[in-house]
C-alpha cells in the first residue's frame, strides 16, 4: 500500500516539478538573448564569456552590459515576477481569478506618490520612496477602512469595496497633480511615470528592491497550503484548522510590499498580475504550492518577452505599460476561451 | 470521554437573535440528530458550535473550555464540519480537497506530506471513491461533492463530528452509505451531531434526537421517545405514520410512513 502510494505521490507532482524547471530553463535562455538585443548588437558567446570570466571583448561591451543591459533584464526579470505572484496571491485570498494586484489601491496610491513628488521637485530618489509609501499607505487605508465599517459583514466584500473606493479617491488626487503641474516640465514626467518603464532602471534600484522582494515572497511560499485551504472561503477554512484573519492580513502585507517595491521603481504596469495567473494555473493547476513560483517564471519571461518588443521593435522605445496593455488584453481573452474549454 | 457543550446560548446574528435558551450536551460515542424545518436554525446551531458565529450570550465549551480559547487549529484536530453549500473558485484535484482536511494537523509552514497522502487515500477507500481521486473537484455531481467532503473531514481525524445535511443531494445509496459510516464512526467513539431532514435517518443510527422548533430546542431525548406523530406533525405540518417494523433483527426499528 505505502510503496504503492509513494509511486502515486511521485507521479502526481512531478509534472508540475517539470514545468517549473523548463520555465527557469526558458527564463535563462531568453534573458540571454535578450541581452544580445540592442542597438548595440552583441553575440550570446560574448555575453557568456563575460558572465563566466569576467573579462569582456573591450571596455564598452563592459560598460554596456553592467550599466545598461544588465540592470534592465533584472528589472524585467523582477518586475514582472513580482507583479505576476502578487497577483496570484491576491487571486488566492479573495478566491477570485478576476482580481489584480491593485484591487487595494497599491497602484493608485503610489501614482499619488509618484505625482506628488514630482509636483513638488522631488529627486529620482525621492519620487520613489513616495511612491513606496503611498502605495503601502493605500492598502492600510483600505484594511482600516473595510475594518470600521465592515463589522460583522462579508470581509472579503468590504475589502474589495473599499478598495474601489480608496482607488477612486487616489485616483482623483492624481488628476488634481496633473492638473497643477506645470505643462512644460512636469505633467510629461507625470505622465511617463504613470505609463510604467523599465528604461531608467539602475543597478542599485535592483539592489534595493530585490531584498523587499524576496521579503514578500518568503511568506507567501511558505503559506501557500493555507492559501490553498482559503479556496473554500474563510468560515470553511477556520473548521479546517485555518486562523483566516492572521492568513489574511499577512498574505495582504506581502503581496502588497511585493507590489509597491516594485512599481515604485518601474512605474504602474498593468495586467500581468492578472493575465499570468492565469496562464500559470492553466500550466500547473491551482495549487499554490506550485501556482506561485510558476507565476513568478512566467511573470518573467512574459516580461523580458514585451520588454524585448518595446526596446527593438521601433527606433523610438515604446512605454512598456501601453505596450503590456495592447499585448496583455488580447491574450487574455485568448487564455479565457482555452481555459474555460480545459478547466474552468 | 470528551464533551462538546453549550450553556444557556443564544444564537444569531446582532439585532436578531434565531435561537434562545439553547442548553446542549454532546459526548463522545454518541449521536445526535438535529431535526427541525427549513430555517428553523440548524445551521446557526452548528456554526455557534464551531465558533464561526460568536454566540450573543451563553457559552460553547470544549472538554470544559470555552471555544473561543482554544485556537483554530487544536479546535479542528477535535471538532470538524461538514458544511451544506459550497463554493471552490479553483479547480483543485479530489486528492487535493482531501489533503485539506489535514491541514490541522500540519505545521503552521507545512504542507501535506507522505502520512497525509496515505490517510487521505484511506478516507476515498471508507467511502468508495477512490475512483474520484484525480478528478477536478468543481467538475463532479453534487452528490460526489459531498462524498468528497466527508472524506475531508474523515481525513482531519476528529473526535467530534457536526454535520450539516450529510445526505441532502447524495442518490439512496450513498444516503445509506453515509449513515452507516455515522454508525461505524460513533463504534469509533466518535461524537456526531447531524441535521437532517429524514427523521428515519435517526431510527436507523439508534440516535438521540434534539428538535429545533421556534427559536429553541423543543424536544431532546431518545429517537424512540421522542419521534412520534404529534411531533412530527408538529413541526413539519403533515400527516406521519411512525410504525415498528417488527423484530427481524436486520429491520428491527421504527419508520415514518407519510401518508399521501
Amino acid at each position: 500500500m505505502s510503496i504503492r502510494m509513494n509511486q502515486n505521490i511521485r507521479r502526481t507532482h512531478s509534472k508540475e516539478t517539470l514545468i517549473l524547471i523548463l520555465l527557469m530553463l526558458l527564463l535563462l535562455i531568453i534573458a540571454l538573448i535578450s541581452c544580445t538585443i540592442g542597438r548595440y548588437q552583441l553575440s550570446s558567446g560574448d555575453i557568456l564569456h563575460f558572465v563566466f570570466t569576467g573579462q569582456a571583448v573591450d571596455q564598452n561591451m563592459s560598460t554596456l552590459l553592467l550599466n545598461i543591459r544588465f540592470p534592465r533584464i533584472f528589472g524585467a526579470v523582477l518586475v514582472g515576477g513580482a507583479l505576476s505572484i502578487s497577483g496570484a496571491a491576491y487571486q488566492g485570498i479573495f478566491r477570485n481569478p478576476m482580481v489584480s494586484p491593485d484591487i487595494l489601491g497599491v497602484s493608485s496610491g503610489a501614482g499619488f506618490g509618484a505625482s506628488l513628488a514630482i509636483t513638488l521637485s522631488l529627486s529620482m530618489v525621492g519620487v520613489q520612496i513616495m511612491a513606496f509609501t503611498l502605495g503601502l499607505l493605500a492598502v492600510f487605508l483600505v484594511l482600516l477602512v473595510s475594518r470600521i465599517i465592515g463589522k460583522n459583514r462579508d470581509k472579503i466584500l468590504m475589502l474589495v469595496l473599499s478598495g474601489m473606493v480608496t482607488g477612486a479617491i487616489f485616483n482623483a488626487l492624481i488628476s488634481l497633480m496633473k492638473y497643477v503641474a506645470d505643462t512644460d516640465s512636469k505633467l510629461p514626467d507625470i505622465t511617463f511615470w504613470l505609463m510604467g518603464s523599465l528604461s531608467g532602471i539602475t543597478m542599485e534600484e535592483i539592489e534595493v528592491v530585490l531584498p523587499m522582494v524576496i521579503i514578500g515572497i518568503i511568506p507567501l511560499l511558505l503559506l501557500s497550503w493555507k492559501l490553498n485551504v482559503l479556496s473554500f472561503g474563510d468560515e470553511e477554512a477556520k473548521t479546517l484548522g485555518v486562523n483566516t484573519r492572521v492568513l489574511r492580513l499577512t498574505i495582504i502585507c506581502c503581496a502588497s510590499l511585493i507590489t509597491a517595491s516594485v512599481v515604485c521603481v518601474a512605474g504602474l504596469i498593468g495586467w500581468v498580475g492578472l493575465i499570468i495567473p492565469h496562464f500559470a494555473r492553466f500550466l500547473v493547476g491551482p495549487n499554490h504550492k506550485f501556482l506561485l513560483p510558476c507565476s513568478f517564471l512566467s511573470g518573467s519571461i512574459f516580461m523580458l518577452l514585451v520588454d524585448g518588443v518595446a526596446r527593438s521593435a521601433t527606433s523610438l522605445e515604446i512605454p512598456l505599460g501601453i505596450l503590456i496593455s495592447l499585448i496583455g488584453a488580447p491574450l487574455f481573452l485568448v487564455f479565457l476561451s482555452k481555459s474555460t474549454k480545459k478547466s474552468w | 470521554m470528551m464533551t462538546l457543550e453549550i450553556k444557556n446560548g443564544v444564537f444569531g446574528y446582532p439585532n436578531k437573535s434565531i435561537l434562545t435558551d439553547i442548553n446542549f450536551e454532546l459526548n463522545t460515542g454518541e449521536i445526535v440528530c438535529v431535526l427541525g424545518k427549513n430555517g428553523a436554525g440548524k445551521t446557526t446551531l452548528f456554526k455557534s458550535m464551531l465558533g464561526v458565529l460568536k454566540p450573543l450570550s451563553g457559552s460553547v465549551l470544549l472538554n470544559g473550555k470555552v471555544i473561543e480559547h482554544w485556537n483554530r487549529p487544536q479546535f479542528a484536530r477535535l471538532v470538524g464540519y461538514i458544511p451544506q453549500a459550497r463554493s471552490l473558485p479553483f479547480p483543485f484535484t479530489v486528492m487535493d480537497v482531501v489533503l485539506f482536511g489535514r491541514t490541522a494537523h500540519m505545521s503552521a509552514f507545512g504542507s501535506p506530506g507522505k502520512k497525509d497522502y496515505i490517510i487521505a487515500e484511506e478516507c476515498l477507500d471508507m467511502l468508495n471513491i477512490t475512483y474520484l481521486k484525480n478528478r477536478t473537484f468543481t467538475h463532479l455531481s453534487g452528490g460526489e461533492q459531498q462524498m468528497v467532503i466527508v472524506a475531508r473531514a474523515l481525513a482531519q481525524q476528529p473526535s467530534f463530528l457536526i454535520m450539516d445535511e450529510p445526505t441532502s443531494s447524495l442518490d439512496f445509496g450513498n444516503q445509506i452509505k453515509i449513515i452507516r459510516q455515522v454508525n461505524a464512526l460513533k463504534n469509533n467513539s466518535l461524537g456526531i451531531i447531524m441535521a437532517t431532514h429524514s427523521p428515519d435517518h435517526a431510527f436507523m443510527c439508534d440516535a438521540k434526537v434534539a428538535i429545533v422548533h421556534e427559536g429553541r430546542i423543543w424536544k431532546a431525548g431518545h429517537s424512540n421517545d421522542i419521534v412520534s406523530e404529534e411531533i412530527l406533525k408538529e413541526i413539519y405540518g403533515v400527516e406521519v405514520k411512525v410504525r415498528s417494523l417488527g423484530n427481524k433483527p436486520e429491520c428491527n426499528r421504527l419508520v415514518c410512513i407519510p401518508t399521501v
